[in-house]
C-alpha cells in the first residue's frame, strides 16, 4: 500500500483539468517516471509555481470537479512520480477519481464547507497531513495545533488502495 | 420501478457485484489508441499477463499523432502495431486506413445498440448515439478490459433531456450541445448519464447525435445516450442485415432497450431550441458559452475543422457550402482534417475537398493531433483558434493558446472573415 503522509499542496481553484495536470504534449512518454518534470506545468494560478511548490509535497487539497476533461491516467501517474499519492477535494470528475483508486491512490471528497475552512485556516501555511484509511481519518496539523477530519470512501475503494490497484484484483477474481 | 436504457444494458451485461453499487460488467468492445494503450500493454507484459480476452472484441487505431511526428510517437505506434499482430487483432487501423477513433469505429459497424464499450479516451461517450453504454476510462481500466473483458461501473443515474422544436437554418447539433453544457455546467452531470430524447433528437442524423453525445463528458457525464430507432438501423444496416429479417424487426428488437415510462431519473429537463442561435465558447471552460453575435469580430489566428466532434461528412458539407466561392482571410490560416478515410474519399467525390483547397485551407490527413495540441496544427503562445473541437481549456491546442469552440458553419464563416462571425446559412 502507498503512504499518505507529508506536506499539503493547496490548489485554490475549481475545475482543474487533466490538461493542466499533465499537458497532452507529454503524452508521448511511455514511462510514468518521464512525466515527473511536467506536473501542473500549464496550471496558471495566482501564487502557484510548479517549479517551487510541488517539491516535498504529498497531498493536494483543491476544490470542485478536480481532474475534469481527458481520461489520461498520466494525470495520477504524474502526481504519483512526484510523491503526491492523494488528492482531497470537494468534488472529482468520474474518470480521474476512478483512475486514482485503480492506481492504489486516494481521491477523498469532503464537504465544500470543510474544504473552504481548510483553505482559510491554513492560508499561507504548509501544514503536515496524514491519512489513516483504517480509521477513515485525516490528521492535519500546523503551528502545534492538530485536527482530525472524518471521510467516507467505499469498501471497494479501500480494497483497491490496499491491494495497490485493480489489475491484480480483477485478474484473480474474473 | 422501470429502468432507463443504461440500466437495462448494465443489467444484461452484469457479471458480478462484489461490493455495494459496484457492477462488474462484461464488455462487447474494448477500443484502443496509441496514446493510452501502450503503457497498458507494457504493464501486462511486465506482469507476465500479455494476453487479450477476445481479439475480435478489441479494436485498435493509431489516430492521435499520425504520421508519427518523432521517435517517441513512432515508438507508441510500434508498440500498438506489434501487440495487435501478436494477438491476432484483425481490426487494427494503421496509417492509410486510420481515422479519428470515434468517427472510424462507428463507421465500421463496431458500435451497436445495447453494446457495452470502453476506451482509454474520454470522448468514448460518443457511442451512446447508437443506444450503447460507452464510457471513457483510464489506462488501468483499459488494461483490465483488454485482459479480462470486464469493467466496473456504479449503477447509472440518469438525467433526461427532452429536446423540442426545430432548429433554425444555420443552427446545428454543435450549437445545441454547447448550449446544453452551458446550462448544466462542467460538473453538472458528474457520475450521471445524459439521456437525449425528444422530437429534435428524433429528427437528427447519426452524425448529429454523435456530436450531441460526444460532449456529454464536457458536462462531466459518464456517457450521453440516445434511443436506437430507424435512423440507427439505417446507419448500421450493412453490418446488421444478417442478424434480422427486416429493418422493422431490427427496430422492434432494439426498441426493447428504450427507457421504461416509469424509469427513475435524477432530473428531467425540457428545452425548446426553436429560437437557438449559433453558439461559441469563450474563456477556458466548455460551459462558458455565448451566442456568436455577442463574440462577433473577435480576431483569430487559425481555423480548425475536424475531430471526433465535428469532422464527419455532414460537417464538411455544411462548411463547404459556406466556403464555396470564397477565400479565407489573409490574416488567418485554416486546416481541415476529415475524420476518416471514408469521409475524406466521399468529400473528394462530392467536390468538397476542392472547395476547401480553393478557399485556402490546408487539407490534413485524418487525425486527432491538433485538437489536443499534439500535432498537425499546434498553436503558438498567445494565438487564438476557431475550432470545431470539444475543449477550450487554456493551452489545449498548444501552450498559451486560446480555443473558441463552434460549429463547422461558424468556423467556415470565421475563416472567410478572419474574425468570429455567423455564417450566411444563419438568417
Amino acid at each position: 500500500m502507498k503512504t499518505f503522509k507529508g506536506k499539503v499542496l493547496f490548489l485554490d481553484r475549481s475545475d482543474i483539468n487533466t490538461d493542466e495536470i499533465i499537458p497532452a504534449r507529454y503524452l508521448t512518454e511511455i514511462t510514468k517516471e518521464a512525466l515527473k518534470p511536467y506536473l501542473l506545468e500549464d496550471l496558471e494560478l495566482e501564487g502557484f509555481s510548479a517549479e517551487n511548490d510541488i517539491k516535498d509535497k504529498s497531498v493536494i487539497i483543491s476544490r470542485d470537479n478536480f481532474g475534469c476533461g481527458s481520461s489520461r491516467e498520466h494525470a495520477p501517474w504524474a502526481l504519483e512520480v512526484n510523491g503526491l499519492n492523494a488528492v482531497i477535494a470537494s468534488g472529482f470528475a468520474r474518470i480521474f477519481r476512478q483512475n486514482m483508486f485503480n492506481c492504489g491512490m486516494l481521491a477523498i471528497e469532503l464537504d465544500e464547507k470543510i474544504i473552504d475552512d481548510l483553505f482559510k485556516k491554513y492560508a499561507g501555511k504548509i501544514p503536515d497531513i496524514e491519512i489513516d484509511i483504517e480509521k477513515s481519518e485525516i490528521i492535519i496539523s500546523a503551528d502545534g495545533m492538530t485536527e482530525r477530519i472524518q471521510f467516507n470512501i467505499s469498501e471497494y475503494d479501500k480494497v483497491l488502495v490496499k491491494s495497490n490497484g485493480w489489475v491484480e484484483y480483477a485478474d484473480s477474481s474474473y | 420501478m422501470g429502468k432507463t436504457i443504461a440500466q437495462k444494458i448494465i443489467k444484461q451485461h452484469l457479471k458480478d457485484q462484489p461490493f455495494e453499487d459496484v457492477n462488474v460488467i462484461n464488455l462487447d468492445g474494448v477500443f484502443c489508441h496509441e496514446i493510452t494503450t501502450p503503457i497498458a500493454i507494457m504493464d501486462l507484459v511486465s506482469r507476465g499477463k500479455d494476453r487479450v480476452f477476445d481479439p475480435t472484441k478489441i479494436k485498435a487505431v493509431i489516430d492521435h499523432v499520425t504520421p508519427a511526428k518523432d521517435s517517441k510517437t513512432a515508438e507508441q505506434g510500434k508498440i500498438l502495431r506489434e501487440w495487435a499482430r501478436r494477438h491476432g487483432i484483425k481490426d487494427f487501423f494503421d496509417i492509410g486506413r486510420n481515422g479519428v477513433c470515434h468517427a472510424l469505429f462507428p463507421e465500421k459497424g463496431f458500435v451497436r445498440p445495447g453494446y457495452t464499450i470502453i476506451m482509454g479516451d474520454s470522448h468514448t461517450c460518443t457511442y451512446g448515439a447508437f443506444g450503447a453504454f460507452a464510457a471513457g476510462v483510464g489506462t488501468t481500466d483499459l488494461e483490465v478490459g483488454i485482459l479480462k473483458g470486464v469493467c466496473t461501473f456504479k449503477t447509472p443515474k440518469t438525467i433526461k433531456l427532452v429536446l423540442n422544436g426545430k432548429l433554425k437554418p444555420g443552427v446545428y447539433a454543435k450549437d445545441v450541445i454547447l448550449n446544453i453544457v452551458s446550462r448544466i455546467g462542467v460538473a453538472g452531470a458528474t457520475n450521471v448519464i445524459i439521456e437525449y430524447t425528444g422530437e429534435l433528437v428524433d429528427q437528427m442524423s447519426m452524425e448529429a447525435r454523435m456530436t450531441l453525445c460526444n460532449m456529454a463528458i464536457e458536462a462531466g457525464g459518464t456517457s450521453g445516450i440516445c434511443y436506437p430507432d430507424a435512423v440507427t438501423v439505417d446507419y448500421l444496416w450493412e453490418y446488421i442485415k444478417d442478424d434480422f429479417k427486416s429493418r422493422e424487426e431490427a427496430i422492434a428488437e432494439y426498441s426493447k432497450l428504450i427507457s421504461d415510462d416509469d424509469a427513475e431519473y435524477e432530473a428531467v429537463y425540457e428545452y425548446d431550441f426553436s429560437d437557438l442561435t449559433p453558439q461559441v465558447s469563450y474563456g477556458f471552460k466548455p460551459d462558458l458559452i455565448k451566442p456568436v453575435s455577442e463574440m462577433e469580430g473577435t480576431p483569430v489566428d487559425q481555423i480548425y475543422i475536424g475531430s471526433c466532434t465535428n469532422g464527419r461528412i455532414e460537417d464538411l458539407r455544411v462548411a463547404a457550402e459556406v466556403l464555396k466561392g470564397n477565400k479565407i482571410s489573409d490574416n488567418v490560416r485554416a486546416i481541415l482534417s476529415p475524420s476518416t478515410p471514408q469521409i475524406y474519399s466521399k468529400a473528394l467525390d462530392e467536390g468538397i475537398i476542392k472547395i476547401f483547397m480553393d478557399a485556402g485551407f490546408c487539407v490534413s490527413n485524418p487525425t486527432c493531433g491538433a485538437c489536443l495540441g499534439m500535432s498537425n496544427g499546434v498553436l503558438a503562445n498567445g494565438e487564438v483558434c476557431a475550432s470545431t473541437t470539444n475543449r477550450n481549456f487554456f493551452g489545449r491546442m498548444g501552450k498559451g493558446g486560446t480555443v473558441h469552440l463552434m460549429s463547422p458553419a461558424t468556423a467556415a464563416a470565421t475563416a472567410i472573415k478572419g474574425k468570429i462571425t455567423n455564417s450566411k446559412l444563419f438568417k
